[in-house]
């Protein structure tokens, strides 16, 4: 690659030609301030937030979108730039609600944090001319509210060109410009699968999920609720980052910890249901193989990825495992098995899940969810919201000592652990369908074909003699090459594992902001490490597992299982607006 | 879900539209500008059919026929009242004069009347600052307005 010399407040550095001015200065060691800018996404250049002075140049630069030239002299720090910066951030802060009080992200917003760093300290244009908009509160998992929009469109990138969805595109002009779905209409109108990476990707409270902490709180409150809490796979990997620790630390033990001192019943983990899943699943997988059933058989777990192929692709829903999600498992045997273990009336149960995901808030509201007579799930917290609950208890998450899972819930395999990642899912799987098809012991439990944040991974596994194609993908936009190729009679596989989002849960749409593919990628790391790090790293051996087989359910795939452990699914079709059509 | 052959939607005359451009790609302008023509709108379904046409989502189509004040996305009434809100008019009274149509007709700008009659809505410098404030009903012009005169106007439609 091509290299050029710039020199950057006085610094010489050298960078690859086409290099930004935003990455050169930070070579250079400066971090200049940015605001509409998304180290994965295409440079917008709307805000003018990262101005800088090159000498020669008549005007200002957009650092974030004005590439460098050899010998290119920059000024990142001058009088000029200081006050066009701050002009332009009070202008866009003068049609803003200065609300930050009273706002969800309140000391975890970008806009407020530049408002910091620049160094405003008064309002001095009150231009509030941007007509006011309700609260959009359909979705039973995102709230989206204009006023507080500052027109980034980092949410139309993501939803467009990662998710292929195309929910949301800015609408009107001028000073009426605002991000609507279709026809302007609330987003539970339209096909938005609820996957939150929108919220995940927003600088400020324009769009975040719908708020479970009030109802949890109540919950652990009432003397007469047994509250019990499962925590997902991915959570493990993230839930640090709340507390300001660096990605990729495995904390297990202290999210136990934690969970206890917040006044939880018992702590259970999802990924015991994960490897229930993994014995269900396989089971249907061998059966279809074996009798001639739907293939590619598509994993269920993901509920984005549920509605996703319920708006657009809805005559393929045969494809999907009928398993429940892990999630939905867990709630239904919290409701009925573990209520006659532990002698409690269902109706006293209160469930909640700690999920990387907004959509497991929609999922848990599925009407077909309630296999004991109840809600199988009460309420879901996404990572953020733990981390809010915990802050407000006051409890110093980095100081708590490492904690176990209760039983019968906690005992779990690696295989549960990966569910997290991308790939998880297929490789516990393999591990699982390999011995019971085959009567053997895998010789190495990892299939490093699967693994990664890469966009589609295939492999293929012998099943002494029976060749498997299988595939992966993560992020929608992926799951849309996959369906296309199914649509065409061109899909080879009789495999496939799709997670709603990018990097899979470690990546969800309700993880700790910032989330990028960079951190992403040490949460896959990290929950790599940690299934190498237990001792059972198959579904199939985990003891409690077994135990609810012998005790409760019967066998895979039996009369119990298909009452409590799968499901059926809806045509929603691409334009689901009740007036249309 | 949006059936193609749903025959209440406006199919033939948009087919034949949808058609004319098959070959053509970026012509999404033309293609809203003459199915506007169809009946004066851009409905829902019909956005909806330009979008599976095109080969983009629905909400960009959407943004992009809410972008330009010559679309419209909701069917308007057979008069169009354009109301100034340029800075000359706002100085001689527009919003007194807002005040009373919205009073009369019951709507705001942006809407129209169930019967289908008035669409109220603004528009930039009509040139006629010299009689501000002024208005506009479909092709007629209206200056030196106040609350009063403009109920009558509207009165006499
Ligand atoms: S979005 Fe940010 S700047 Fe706006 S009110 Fe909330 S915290 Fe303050
Ligand atoms: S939740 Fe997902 S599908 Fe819905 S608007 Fe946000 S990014 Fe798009
Ligand atoms: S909703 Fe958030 S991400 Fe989307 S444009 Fe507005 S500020 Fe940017
Ligand atoms: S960050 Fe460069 S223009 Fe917004």
């Amino acid at each position: 690659m091509e290299m050029v010399k710039v020199t950057v407040d006085g610094q010489t550095v050298e960078v690859p030609n086409g290099s930004t001015i935003l990455a050169a200065a930070k070579k250079a060691g400066i971090k200049i301030p940015t605001l509409c800018y998304h180290e994965d996404f295409n440079v917008k250049a709307m805000c003018r937030i990262c101005v800088v002075e090159v000498v020669g140049a008549r005007t200002l630069q957009a650092a974030c979108s004005q590439p460098v030239s050899d010998g290119m002299v920059i000024i990142t720090n001058s009088p000029a730039v200081r006050q066009a910066r701050k002009i332009n951030l009070e202008l866009l802060l003068s049609n803003h609600p200065q609300d930050c009080l009273n706002c969800v992200r309140n000391q975890r917003c970008e806009l407020q944090a530049l408002a910091d760093q620049l160094g405003v300290q008064q309002q001095r244009f009150h231009t509030k001319t941007r007509p006011e908009s309700p609260k959009d509160e359909s979705t039973a998992a995102l709230v989206r509210d204009p006023d507080k929009c500052i027109l980034c469109r980092r949410c139309v990138e993501v939803c467009h060109e990662v998710q292929s969805v195309g929910a949301i595109a800015p609408g009107n002009r001028g000073i009426n410009t605002q991000i609507l779905p279709a026809g302007g209409v609330d987003l539970n109108d339209v096909a938005c699968v609820q996957c939150g990476q929108c919220s995940l990707v927003c600088p400020v409270a324009a769009i975040y999920e719908q708020d479970h902490t009030e109802r949890v709180w109540a919950a652990l409150a009432d003397p007469e609720k047994h509250v019990v809490v499962q925590t997902a796979p991915a959570i493990r990997v993230s839930i640090g980052e709340e507390f300001g620790m660096e990605p990729g630390q495995v904390t297990t033990g202290q999210l136990v910890a934690a969970l206890r001192r917040l006044g939880f019943d018992r702590v259970f983990d999802t990924d015991f249901t994960a490897d229930l899943t993994i014995i269900e699943e396989g089971h249907e997988f061998i059966d279809r193989l074996t009798n001639g059933g739907v293939l590619p058989m598509i994993t269920s777990c993901s509920p984005g990825w549920i509605k996703f192929i319920e708006h657009f692709y809805p005559e393929y829903l045969d494809h999907l495992s009928t398993c429940k999600s892990p999630q939905q498992m867990f709630g239904a045997l919290a409701k009925t098995y573990y209520a006659e273990k532990a002698g409690i009336d269902p109706k006293n149960i209160y469930v909640v899940s700690i999920m990387p995901c907004t959509a497991k808030k929609f999922e848990c509201g599925r009407p077909e969810m309630s296999a004991s007579g109840y809600p199988d799930v009460d309420a879901v917290l996404t990572t953020r919201e733990l981390g809010k609950m915990l802050r407000q208890a006051g409890i110093v998450f980095s100081e708590l000592p490492e904690e176990e899972y209760d039983d019968p819930f906690g005992i779990t395999t690696g295989a549960g652990v990966i569910f997290g990642a991308s790939g998880g899912v297929m490789e516990a799987a393999l591990r699982t369908v390999y011995e019971v098809v085959t009567k053997e012991t895998l010789p190495s439990v990892d299939f490093n074909a699967v693994r990664g944040i890469e966009g589609i991974k295939e492999a293929e596994v012998d099943l002494k003699g029976t060749k498997v194609k299988v595939a992966v993908a993560n992020g929608l936009g992926n799951a849309r090459k996959l369906m296309d190729l199914i649509k065409e009679g061109k899909a080879d596989y009789q495999f496939i594992e799709i997670m709603c989002c990018p990097g899979g849960c470690i990546g969800g749409g309700g993880q700790p902001i910032p989330t990028t593919n960079e951190i992403r990628k040490k949460r896959i790391e990290a929950i790599y490490k940690a299934d190498a790090g237990l001792p059972l790293r198959k579904s199939h051996e985990n003891p409690a597992v077994k135990t609810l087989y012998e005790e409760y359910l019967g066998k895979p795939l039996g009369e119990k299982s298909h009452q409590l452990l799968h499901t059926h699914y809806t045509k929603r079709g691409k334009y689901p607006e009740k007036s249309v059509g | 879900m949006l059936a193609k052959t749903d025959c209440s939607l406006p199919t033939p005359k948009l087919s034949a539209i949808l058609d004319k451009y098959k070959k053509s790609p970026g012509s999404l302008l033309e293609i809203l500008r003459e199915a506007q023509a169809i009946n004066g709108y851009l409905s829902r379904e019909i956005l909806q059919l330009i979008a599976e046409e095109v080969g983009v989502p629905e909400s960009k189509v959407y943004g992009v026929a809410t972008f330009y004040s010559l679309f419209k996305t909701a069917p308007t009434g057979r008069y169009i009242i354009r109301i100034c809100e340029s800075a000359p008019c706002h100085i001689r009274g527009a919003q007194d004069v807002l005040a009373a149509i919205e009073k009369t007709l019951a709507i705001k700008p942006g809407e129209t009347t169930p019967d289908g009659k008035f669409t109220l809505e603004f528009t930039s410098c009509l040139g006629l600052c010299g009689v501000a404030p002024a208005m506009m009903i479909n092709d007629q012009v209206f200056g030196n307005l106040t609350g009063d005169r403009v109920r009558e106007i509207i009165n006499s439609f």
